[in-house]
């Protein structure tokens, strides 16, 4: 028998409003499994208020070989973080 | 006691259930599958001790563990269905479809109950039990339409236990007495919405419906089919062994 088994990558959203995290990964064979999947694995301890699956196939990554290319030119360029302005005392959280 | 009796009936429906599926627990076909069903199993085990806490109370001398542990078999009220052995995963799968797309029905009307606990304690089933019916839905379509091998074996699973889902809609005098009072349900009002769910997913499925042959009956006088005592002999092996041990 041909096995139609693909692995899919879960993303979490633990409340309403927050981002969807990346928490692993489940095996099946169609989408209403890949989330009833999910739901069983990653979502037991009340982690979760939405579950997104994607076929992991069609995940594009950044080869580790470009590492260099991609993230070194941040490195050294500091002024791209906001971390010269005076603050307010009164502002908080920021 | 007709209360006690009723609620009985369906706390034991629920634990052999329950018992039934543990029995996947590291044998499922997948790591996946193996969560879900002891996942559906779990569900079952609370139910069944909710509403034995509440025959517990009835009762007010035997205890939870009382009634899980130190009955036999002709002191059982559950289907029979929930009794049959597991199988191959296609026989499972149709058992938890059948049972749980009366459970769903039944747990509405429950929920609707004049009896506080009772129709809380539906209530709280009633969540767990409509995933248990999506679940296994879906894998019913999935195996019936799936490939000719999955589809024969699966049909011959919906042949051999189409028999024990007459006492599904049986009403005897506690289910007739409890169901007049408001206290419970009328199982023949819920037998025309389980055909629509049974109907449409079998068509869904590419499965065919069997004839309403000869039915299953009994587990309501506490007589059941030859797989319940060994069920019970494992599942109460340990307080029977070693009574009043403890964690």
């Amino acid at each position: 028998m041909e096995d139609s088994t693909e692995v899919w990558e879960v993303f979490i959203q633990s409340k309403n409003g927050l981002a969807h995290k990346h928490v692993g990964n489940v095996h099946a064979t169609d989408k209403e499994l890949a989330l009833q999947n999910a739901r069983d694995l990653y979502t037991r301890r009340n982690e979760g208020s939405c579950i997104w699956v994607v076929k992991s196939k069609y995940i594009v990554s950044s080869e580790s070989e470009d590492g260099e290319a991609f993230f070194d030119p941040s490195n050294d360029k500091m002024y791209r973080h906001p971390t010269f302005y005076n603050m307010p005392d009164g502002a908080k959280h920021i | 006691m007709s209360l006690l009796d009723y609620t009985l009936r369906i706390a034991d429906s629920s634990l052999i259930s329950a018992q039934r599926l543990s029995e996947w627990c590291s044998k499922g076909p997948t790591l996946e599958e193996d969560i879900a069903i002891s996942n559906i199993s779990l569900d079952l085990f609370g139910q069944a001790n909710g509403f034995l806490e509440y025959v517990s109370e009835l009762d007010g001398n035997k205890t939870v563990d009382d009634f899980a542990f130190k009955r036999n078999e002709r002191e059982f009220f559950n289907f029979k269905i929930t009794e049959q052995p597991n199988g191959h995963f296609g026989d499972t799968i149709v058992k938890l479809f059948l049972t749980s797309a009366f459970n769903f029905l039944f747990y509405t009307k429950l929920s609707g109950s004049k009896n506080e606990k009772l129709s809380a304690l539906a209530a709280k089933s009633l969540k767990e039990v409509k995933y248990h019916l999506k679940h296994s839905r879906s894998w019913m379509v999935r195996l019936g339409d799936g490939t000719e091998e999955s589809n024969k074996k699966i049909q011959e699973s919906l042949n051999s236990l189409w028999q024990f889902t007459g006492e599904f809609f049986e009403m005897d005098k506690v289910d007739t007495e409890i169901s007049k009072s408001g206290l419970g349900v009328n199982n023949l009002s819920i037998k025309e919405d389980w055909n629509k769910i049974i109907n449409t997913t079998l068509s869904e499925s590419k499965l065919i419906r069997p004839k309403d042959g000869y039915m299953q009956t009994g587990s309501k006088r506490g007589i059941h089919t030859e797989h319940l005592g060994h069920l019970l002999s494992e599942m109460q092996y340990l307080p029977r062994a070693y009574p009043d041990a403890k964690w």
